[in-house]
């Protein structure tokens, strides 16, 4: 009833290759950008602002990054906590360069270093990626495992990386835009959602593009696309290049927004396989799933964790972290048997069906 | 009602009111909150169960035998993290604001240490790091917030050399010595090596390094190469897994235990009883004496135990639970110097710096909080968030650790400039102007 | 000559490092083999295992075999379980949907089992041996001497169970083809519990290894990390493989750590041996033993 797209008559290709062609879906995604800015903002508090939308904003972002790769480009990757140390390490060394131009001494203005740190993440990412023109499924997850582990290395050997200090942890500088100070939880929280909104569109109109559906030929066989005219070399690269970027990205604002002091533990093996889990689990291509996936492996331990006390039932925190263990790994199957193809494909599902409300056929 | 139900009842109020948004009714009586960020679970568990054992029976007891402190009740809550940074910095957010208010954080963990620095110092709430965190947090003025309240990694390094040397007939004669330093490779291990290297150049000793790969269950190649180099010390600073693992293959190579000395999270039952035999004779640096002779830990015996609460029995007494009442003993003594001074029963966490900047930690205090011997004397200042800290060397005799040491104070003359040239550094890089202490 | 000696143990030792290696190693293998199914699960079986048995000696006092007896028990009802509850439900899905059900049943043993056992760190000892030989200046862990035969002896086993029993030409037959095996009367269900039953098998006794080395803890399931570069060298589909993937890299990663770790500041064993997994598999992409990949368009 609500949801038909009928009468609604495209007139040009422009119109119909729209993002969002249906006027319900655009008047929706007004509504949660609205909600996203304002309404959070306003109406909740610091704890769920800075402890559970920010995290989760990066952590979307860097799934967003895998999920090209892997659900687009069909490139499994263990490596995307590696890649974003690079963006955290690689905006701290920026942040914290002084130059000189001309007789003008001044660091680099903020965002540019952001995007900086994931332009070098999308280097060492492409680095990394060469070996996927030999190597493929499972085997290739060696390939970013060794990515992983080395990197992570490095900023632990290398001293240069943390300007020398002993421990090898960096410290964020304030977050400072042409004077305005970015330091309150919802300041914060705004500062990252730009950023994850706009990379998020620009996700959203790559994969609609040549390139994305390069990525997708390839993933879907890459001999056969091969023999269309993609060539391996450029489509799996790019892949590469643009998934670590995400990460870097994302990264660098993990560094920098949500903990401000880093080690590069915060950039562990476990951080990889938790950003592969979403993107599983949300569903493989789809920039929403990615979204869906962050939410679900970081928020929901937080939610169970909260029930058993919430219904007043007084076990120890040991039980309640094991209770929470036991049933997000319950869940987990259970939507894996209920939808196999991710969170996402359940969504268009109910679309499908909300079509045809209240009268299906 | 029990605390334990109490603490629980409270925790399952607060979050039936409110699952996702954090302040919760205020308690018309006077209160202390006290949130605990534990890790009963996970690959640290071992070292995390004690811990929280000995944080949260220690206010049970306060709780049950004077009601609380000058009639404040304490409310303890356990929020596990499972040694997980993101979940610890959720915590940490989920209970601030709690109770009027969250005191004081102390979260064992290098990591989570890191992840609230920048947090607290917005937020105005202490954070006790006794015994571990940034080495330059003992400056005062560019870490406010950050109490280590003990000597840090850089001082231990400095004792455990003057042990050695004490334990050869003098530090000079460390000339041609070799002592090997076994660290695990992450930034918690690191800490140590600068000051390692400047006493090596001081003293005139060989230094060798051998960092141990994260979570360090494999470490095969490191005793090989040790069983070569034959050094005449070995300096531990491990963690978790690491440290059984460790102890077990030094006596596989057949190193002396006794010549094989661990930092103060290297040593606890929990790393020498897997060990087994393996671990006699094996030394550690400690700043709290283990064991159930001291007053304090009678109480939790009597008050807490004794009534059938209490959460670890068999944790009671042992390296790890009685640091973790040492330091909420520092926390208690805290509260009082901040209580007296403002004349209120249920502080803020700002009056809570107060008082930890300006308690002693004297003899008569350690003998009114009941643990005379138990801890170092410490009198801290605004400028000096460690105010002192002396540590000991026990060791492992196969069924209890022993003091083997005088009380050991560190080099500061060597430590001290260099935690201020780092923590300069850190101000510099922050973009941030030094506390005021006048 | 002493730097040769020096060599040779090292290299003794690599090896043997490496076959408790390729104990954790055989059980992915056996599993991908015969169902196609990567088991994240691995790691948190051989812990569950290792937990299982001494929890079982500790509550019920009994001498170790008995223990054990009890947890094969155990590790049959849990095989039964996975591919009553897991696997069963999701037959001819993608490989990496079945991957993602075995990080749900990750989380669910890691969480029952701590929830049974305790996180504690639980002492097994079942009389092997602790100390160390010295033949000629040449060091050798008994322990992992101990465990670089058990590994060789259940390879052999493991052999002889595939190609000499019934079951093992089934479970061949299942790991060839699934539809032709099945139209032949051979019952998937049942081949699956008994590929997972073995998988466990092979878990607790690589459980009882590392767990006499270590003390059983949750950090044995971190192990696991240590043999996917085993696995991916050797090829997901071959027993031989996952030995020899094993001491190749056992070796490779402390001779690379002793030799040039030095000069780069140590602690390479971990991205060593991905690196050398990586570099055998741009000659080889299927891996040492692994099924040749045969691409058609």
């Amino acid at each position: 009833m609500f949801y038909r797209e009928a009468g609604q008559f495209k007139s040009s290709y422009k119109e119909d290759q729209a993002i969002f062609p249906i006027l319900q879906d655009r008047i929706g995604m007004g509504i949660i950008l609205l909600i996203a800015f304002v309404g959070i903002p306003l109406f909740t508090g610091d704890y769920f602002i800075g402890a559970i939308m920010t995290p989760f904003l990066i952590l979307a972002l860097a799934a967003i990054g895998l999920n090209i790769l892997t659900g687009y480009a069909g490139q499994i990757s263990l490596g995307t906590g590696g890649f974003m140390a690079v963006g955290a390490f690689a905006a701290y060394k920026f942040a914290t360069f002084t130059f000189t131009f001309g007789g003008f001494e001044g660091t680099m203005p903020l965002v540019i270093t952001i995007l900086l740190s994931g332009v070098m993440a999308a280097l060492v990412g492409i680095m990394f990626g060469i070996p996927s023109l030999r190597i493929k499924g499972f085997y290739l997850a060696v390939a970013t495992l060794a990515a992983q582990f080395f990197i992570e290395w490095v900023f632990i050997k290398v001293g240069w990386f943390t300007n020398y200090s002993p421990s090898g942890v960096i410290t964020a500088p304030p977050l400072i835009i042409m004077g305005y100070e970015f330091d309150t939880a919802a300041e914060k929280y705004l500062f990252t959602l730009t950023f994850v909104a706009i990379l998020a569109l620009a996700a959203k109109n790559l994969v609609r593009s040549h390139i994305g559906r390069g990525w997708m030929a390839i993933r879907d066989m890459d001999i056969a696309a091969e023999i269309i005219g993609f060539k391996p070399l450029q489509t799996k690269l790019s892949a590469f290049a643009v998934s670590s970027f995400f990460c870097g990205v994302a990264g660098a604002l993990w560094a920098f927004v949500h903990l401000g002091t880093v080690e590069p533990e915060a950039f562990g093996i476990n951080r990889s396989f938790a950003i592969l889990f979403m993107v599983i689990i949300g569903g493989m291509g789809s920039i929403l799933g990615s979204f869906i996936g962050a939410a679900f492996i970081m928020l929901l331990p937080i939610f169970l964790n909260n029930v058993p006390p919430m219904i007043g039932w007084n076990i120890g925190v040991d039980m309640v972290a094991h209770l929470e263990f036991m049933v997000f790994g319950v869940l987990i199957i259970f939507f894996l048997i209920v939808e196999p193809h991710g969170l996402a494909r359940l969504w268009t599902i109910g679309k499908e069906k909300l079509r045809t409300w209240p009268f299906p056929y | 009602m029990s605390l334990k139900k109490f603490v629980l009842g409270a925790l399952g109020a607060a979050v039936l009111a409110a699952p996702f948004t954090a302040p919760a009714p205020a308690f018309a009586e006077d209160t202390l909150y006290l949130p605990k960020l534990v890790y009963r679970t996970g690959p640290f568990a071992p070292g995390g169960v004690p811990t929280a054992n000995g944080a949260v029976d220690y206010w049970a007891m306060i709780n049950e035998r004077d009601g609380g402190v000058n009639g404040a009740k304490v409310i303890v809550e356990e929020c596990e993290f499972g040694y997980n940074t993101d979940r610890g910095v959720e915590c940490y957010e989920r209970t601030k604001n709690k109770n009027n208010g969250a005191l004081i954080y102390q979260p064992y963990s290098t990591g989570v240490t890191y992840a609230l620095a920048d947090r607290t110092r917005t937020d105005k709430i202490p954070l006790m790091t006794m015994g571990y965190g940034r080495a330059d947090a003992g400056i005062g003025t560019a870490f406010p917030w950050v109490f280590p309240l003990m000597t840090n990694y850089w001082g231990q390094a400095t004792g455990i050399v003057k042990y050695i040397g004490d334990q050869i007939g003098g530090l000079d004669n460390l000339k041609d010595k070799t002592i090997a330093l076994v660290y695990l490779d992450i930034a918690y291990g690191k800490e140590s090596i600068p000051i390692m290297e400047t006493l090596s150049e001081k003293f005139g000793f060989t230094l060798k390094q051998y960092p141990v790969v994260f979570p360090g269950i494999e470490q095969k190649a490191t005793w090989l190469q040790i069983r070569r180099a034959k050094p005449d010390y070995i300096v531990m600073w491990g963690w978790g897994a690491m440290n059984a693992t460790a102890i077990k293959e030094a006596a596989k190579i057949r190193f002396p235990a006794e010549n094989f000395i661990g930092n103060w999270w290297s040593g606890a039952e929990q790393d020498t009883v897997p060990a087994g035999d393996a671990a006699v004779g094996y030394k550690s640096a400690t700043f709290s004496a283990a064991g159930k002779e001291f007053p304090v830990i009678k109480d939790i015996m009597t008050h807490v135990y004794g009534k059938g609460n209490g959460s670890g029995e068999e944790n009671v007494g042992q390296v790890l639970y009685n640091r973790a009442v040492l330091t909420q003993v520092f926390i208690h003594a805290g509260i009082l110097t901040a209580q007296e001074k403002y004349g209120v029963k249920a502080i803020t966490s700002e009056q809570l710096r107060w008082g930890l900047e300006n308690m002693k930690m004297d003899a008569a205090m350690a003998e009114k909080l009941g643990v005379a011997g138990m801890g170092p004397s410490i009198s801290p200042t605004c400028e000096d968030h460690i105010g002192g800290g002396e540590f000991q060397i026990q060791q492992w005799d196969g069924k209890k650790w022993n003091i083997v040491s005088d009380k050991i104070t560190p080099m500061n003359e060597l430590v001290l400039p260099a935690m201020k040239e780092s923590a300069e550094n850190y101000l510099k890089e922050k973009g941030l102007e030094p506390a005021s202490c006048s | 000559m002493l730097d040769f000696l020096f060599f040779v143990e090292v290299l003794l030792s690599g090896l043997l490092t490496g076959a408790l290696y390729s104990l954790v190693a055989l059980g992915f293998v056996l599993i991908f083999k015969a169902s196609g199914v990567f088991n994240f699960a691995q790691g948190a079986m051989m812990l569950f295992a290792a937990l299982s048995l001494v929890g079982v000696q500790e509550m019920l006092g009994v001498h170790w075999t008995i223990a054990f007896i009890i947890t094969v028990g155990i590790m049959i009802a849990l095989a039964w379980c996975v591919e009553k509850f897991v696997l069963g439900k999701l037959v001819n899905q993608e490989p990496i949907i079945l991957f993602m059900a075995t990080i749900g049943v990750t989380f669910f043993l890691d969480g029952f089992g701590q929830t049974i056992w305790g996180s504690d760190i639980k002492i097994l000892d079942i009389g092997l041996p602790n100390g160390a030989f010295d033949v000629g200046g040449v060091f050798i862990d008994q322990l992992e001497l101990v465990a670089g035969l058990t590994a060789g002896a259940l390879v052999i086993i493991l052999a002889i169970f595939f190609n000499k029993t019934k079951i093992g030409r089934a479970l061949r037959a299942v790991a060839d083809d699934h539809q032709a095996a099945m139209s032949v009367g051979i019952s998937l269900r049942y081949i699956w519990i008994v590929v997972w039953t073995v998988a466990g098998l092979v878990g607790l006794v690589a459980g009882i290894m590392w767990g006499s080395k270590l003390g059983v803890q949750f950090s044995l399931s971190l192990i696991a990390l240590k043999a996917l570069p085993v696995l991916m060298l050797g090829g997901f589909t071959s027993i031989p493989g996952a030995i020899v993937g094993g001491l190749i890299i056992g070796a490779g990663e402390k001779l690379a750590e002793i030799y040039v770790g030095d000069l780069v500041g140590g602690a390479i064993e971990n991205w060593f041996a991905y690196m050398l997994a990586m570099v055998f598999l741009l000659f080889r992409p299927q891996g040492l033993f692994g099924e040749k990949i045969i691409e058609r368009v």
